[in-house]
């Protein structure tokens, strides 16, 4: 009921301006998906498009089993929660769950049932008669998930919903709206510029990057085998360290090490690690990290230095002592190889393996 | 925010407020007396014990050429031409910034220029014609020939342009996505949040309306129609050639003239500075 | 036009909104009303004025006759009208300026006082509600030739103070008048200018700059030029049109050798002396001068001034 599919979406702009190409995309009933990437990567202007408040100039949006192409906002069957939540600001909370529905012509019994039931879900009840400037930002956000609630939409549409609010609320916001996603089980797309609240919330991620879809995937699955170095560095804190290697004789080689054999790579490569998957090595095995500075966490620490004139960050437990010069190695399945010219993903053993699985 | 008090700041906004605030209460003091005293020793700071019978004389006694017209159906018909302007004011200006705004309109560029240029020309330019129109359209002497002709102006259209402008782009996204169509979203959304500035608005058109002068001049030969404005032409009219013009008289006219713009500016202030200030982004 | 044009976002390429109804008819139901009053009450009359300009209309109404542009070369040609337009200038540029500048420093003051500041507030901003005519008759009494206090305080100087005879005193009177009438608008504008200017540019003012002057010319007044710019407009065009009651009630209906202003000669010319189509001449160079002045206004000040 609540499928959503891209069929090879576009939008570019009178002017000529493509702000998304090409994206295909099939989104299962209940399911999470995130859009996440940069400020101006489309992911917005991709949600704009199913919502109807832009026009899809290429391919077809499909929404619970209709093209919508040509249908109005409000005939698409979705709701929506904005950033800047969007509340009426002359209406009660209860007088903008309602709207929408009163402007459906629903029952009244029906929508004080729905609102009452959203409001206990939501813990709105005692606010029901204020308006939203007498709220603050968290409750005001609640009452923008209230609205699209009791809508009980084929879908719904989050744009950056919690980027007004502070970090710490934005935590306590962020598993609430998982929470109430899974219990309610409507299927959900969710724009987000922030890779931690993208592979917290997402079932899948959508990594955007100049309108085109970077990689599509489980966050860990995205996390642990990005498709291309945008998406490695892009995804993850503190970012993949990217550097420039060779491939010689099958081995990666950097700064005059040997880091791990590199499949059918060959020549000039880019060489993505994380830094938690570097760890200390003997002299004779490992690269040699000219340390410059150490970044205390409290639960780890985080070491930054050069290796070969390229910065590359480790992340260390505490405790462990640190020299001038650090010798690090990472396992070989930690390696990520990366096409210096495209930047895509070159597989190594890793899917090499598979396949024989 | 710190900042250090000087004598000097306060001495100049004394005496910019004395000059302002001088000229209104000796008017007001002034139209107490009588008309031989304010002859013999000028005009007075403090009200005099003559006002009760000179006020109900302007208010009540029938004047003028056809002993038609008292200071009472003058007020009236200024408040008639100040609410009338300005509702039609706020109605038609809201409107047509409404379609200007909210709307994918091939036409709206021309149109915003045809509804502009009415800036570039106050009615005062074309008088001698705009009556000549009038009169062919049997509009003199009327209501509706005193309030139209001075709608025809974009002030109002550019206030409420300015404002839809600065209304979040999200509402509409929202009220669309919530059902609502064009004349729903006028009706249950931009109407309600424009409340504050529809009622500055008011206050300012209200006393544009009543403040008026030249056209009602014009345009109400008939003295029933007459506004205190027009009142007061009359006055000038016989002060000439009098051994001592009635001063007393002319002050409560100019009074009953001030008070009500004078009492809706300094009641509604905070919304009528509030609203000027949210139109002029 | 198109840099005037970008002003005011008037263009179709740039959007008000991100999202606008897309409907063919409704748009037009909400703008006809405005724009039929428009046409009937602005573009009739104002189209009626240049035609009229071109005619000599009979004074018994019998007719008129087409004289090209003698109503023209007959209004520039003559001494009066250039003169009466000299004083319009001069009378404009007096009030505009001292009306602007008082209310500038007063919405400076004011803006800095805690103490009292809505006291003051009140004070200054009364005299916007007072009608032109009102003002005129005040000052008409003010001015009086037996009781008026200034006549009186000019007489303490030895001098015979003769508003409504003496062409430069009616000048002066009608000057201080019309700037009187005028200064709580501009102080409202710069007040609420001066209020907006955020508290973090405030104090970081005050770090930066030690002068409040200096404070006040390179970063408040920059601050304050979308204002000012849009009273410059608004000022000019009040001293030439608003100012009309102001004359008409100060000099008792009886303009004879007083200055005037070039509005008041239509009228006079128009509707006294029944010369419409001379009238009408005027009416139309007055219309092209205020537009050139409205437009040229834009484009210079539009260089200099921030928009926010």
């Amino acid at each position: 009921m609540g499928q959503i599919s891209f069929k090879s979406v576009g939008k570019t702009y009178a002017g000529g301006v493509t702000a998304v190409s090409d994206v295909t995309l099939d989104v299962a009933e209940g399911e999470f998906i995130v859009l996440v990437g940069p400020s101006g990567c489309g992911k917005s202007t991709l949600l704009r498009m199913v919502a109807g408040l832009e026009e899809i100039t290429d391919g077809e949006i499909d929404i619970a089993g209709r093209v919508v192409n040509r249908l109005d906002p409000a005939d698409r069957d979705i709701a929506m929660v904005f950033q800047n939540y969007a509340l009426y600001p002359h209406m009660t909370v209860k007088e903008n769950m309602a709207y929408g529905l009163k402007n459906r012509r629903t029952p009244k019994a029906e929508i004080e049932a729905r609102v009452a039931e959203a409001a206990r879900m939501l813990e709105l009840q005692p606010y029901l008669d204020r308006k939203p400037r007498a709220l603050s930002g968290g409750q005001r956000q609640r009452v923008a998930m209230g609205r699209a609630i009791v809508r009980q939409p084929a879908a719904f549409l989050f744009d950056e919903p919690l980027s007004n609010l502070d970090a710490k609320l934005r935590v306590s916001m962020r598993m609430e709206i998982r929470k109430l996603q899974r219990r309610i089980g409507t299927t959900s797309l969710y724009v987000t510029h922030d890779q931690l609240e993208a592979m917290t919330l997402a079932d899948r991620l959508v990594v955007l990057n100049g309108g085109k879809v970077e990689q599509i995937g489980k966050p860990l699955e995205v996390y642990h085998r990005p498709a291309s170095t945008f998406v490695a560095s892009f995804i993850g804190s503190p970012a993949m360290n990217l550097l420039d290697a060779r491939v010689e004789g099958g081995q990666v080689w950097l700064g005059g090490a040997a880091m791990g054999p590199a499949g059918r790579a060959e020549g000039p490569v880019t060489l993505g690690i994380r830094a938690e998957d570097l760890r200390p090595a003997p002299a004779s095995q490992g690269v040699a990290l000219k340390v410059e500075h150490v970044e205390e966490l409290g639960s780890g620490r985080v070491v930054h230095g050069h290796v070969d004139g390229q910065a590359l960050a480790v992340s260390m437990a505490p405790g462990l002592p640190i020299g001038d010069v650090l010798h690090v190695g990472a396992a070989p399945e930690a390696l990520h190889l990366f096409d210096t010219t495209t930047g895509r993903r070159i597989e190594t053993r890793t899917r090499a393996a598979e396949l024989v699985l | 925010m710190m900042q250090r008090l000087k004598p000097f700041d306060h001495l100049i906004l004394i005496l910019g407020a004395l000059f302002l605030c001088m000229p209104v209460v000796m008017a007001f003091a002034s139209s107490t007396h009588t008309a031989i005293d304010i002859h013999s020793n000028g005009l007075y700071v403090t009200p005099g014990s003559n006002g009760a019978e000179t006020y109900t004389k302007v208010l009540t006694q029938r004047g003028g050429f056809t002993g038609e017209v008292t200071g009472l159906t003058m007020l009236m018909n200024s408040m008639i031409l100040g609410v009338g302007f300005a509702v039609g004011k706020i109605v038609l200006s809201m409107m047509a910034a409404y379609a200007l705004v909210y709307f994918r309109f091939r036409f709206a560029t021309p149109i915003f220029w045809v509804i502009f240029t009415t800036l570039l020309l106050p009615l005062e330019v074309r008088i001698m014609p705009s009556y000549q129109v009038m009169s062919e359209l049997k509009l003199l002497n009327t209501y509706q020939g005193l309030i139209v002709p001075l709608l025809a102006s974009a002030t109002g259209t550019f206030f409420f342009r300015q404002f839809f402008k600065s209304v979040p782009d999200e509402l509409l996204e929202a009220a669309r996505i919530d059902g609502a169509g064009p004349v729903k979203f006028f009706i249950d959304i931009l109407v309600p949040l424009s409340r504050t500035m529809m009622a500055a608005i008011f206050i300012i058109m209200f006393i544009y309306g009543w403040n008026q002068y030249l056209w009602p001049m014009l345009m109400t030969t008939d003295e029933s129609f007459f506004t205190l404005m027009r009142g007061i032409k009359t006055i000038l009219q016989v002060w000439v050639g009098s051994q001592i013009p009635d001063y007393n008289e002319a002050f409560a006219l100019a009074v009953l003239a001030m008070v009500p713009p004078l009492v809706v500016v300094l009641v509604f202030q905070r919304m009528f500075i509030k609203g000027l200030t949210e139109s002029d982004k | 036009m198109a840099r005037l044009r970008g002003f005011w976002e008037g263009s179709s390429r740039n959007p008000a909104k991100r999202v606008q109804f897309d409907r063919p008819l409704t748009p037009w139901l909400f703008v006809l009303p405005q724009l039929l009053i428009v046409a009937i009450f602005f573009y009739w009359p104002s189209v009626q004025a240049v035609t009229s300009s071109f005619y000599l209309e009979d004074p018994f109404g019998f007719g008129s006759t087409f004289v090209g542009m003698d109503n023209y070369t007959d209004a520039i040609s003559s001494r009066e009208y250039r003169r009466i337009a000299g004083f319009t200038a001069f009378f404009a540029v007096m009030v505009t300026a001292l009306s602007l500048s008082i209310g500038l420093l007063l919405a400076v003051k004011a803006d800095k006082v805690i103490r009292g500041a809505s006291a003051y507030k009140t004070a200054l901003i009364a005299v916007y509600a007072i009608a032109p005519p009102v003002s005129g008759l005040i000052g008409m009494m003010f001015f009086d030739m037996h009781m008026g206090p200034f006549t009186e305080m000019a007489a303490w100087f030895g001098y015979e103070m003769k508003v409504g005879i003496n062409y430069n005193d009616t000048a002066f009177a009608l000057i201080l008048v019309a700037v009187w009438k005028q200064i709580p608008y501009n102080f409202i504008f710069f007040l609420s200018g001066l209020q907006s200017v955020p508290v973090s540019v405030r104090e970081a003012a005050l770090i930066d700059a030690r002068s409040g002057w200096r404070r006040f010319k390179d970063i408040v007044l920059p601050l304050l030029a979308p204002t000012a710019f849009f009273l410059l407009i608004i000022n000019i065009t009040y001293s030439l049109f608003d100012t009309f009651a102001i004359i008409d009630v100060m000099v008792k209906d009886k303009p004879a050798n007083n200055p005037m202003t070039l509005v008041y000669k239509v009228y006079l010319d128009g509707f006294k002396g029944n010369d419409i189509g001379g009238s009408s001449a005027q009416s139309v160079i007055l219309m092209v001068v205020v537009a050139a002045l409205t437009v040229a206004q834009f484009r210079f000040l539009e260089r200099r001034v921030h928009y926010g």
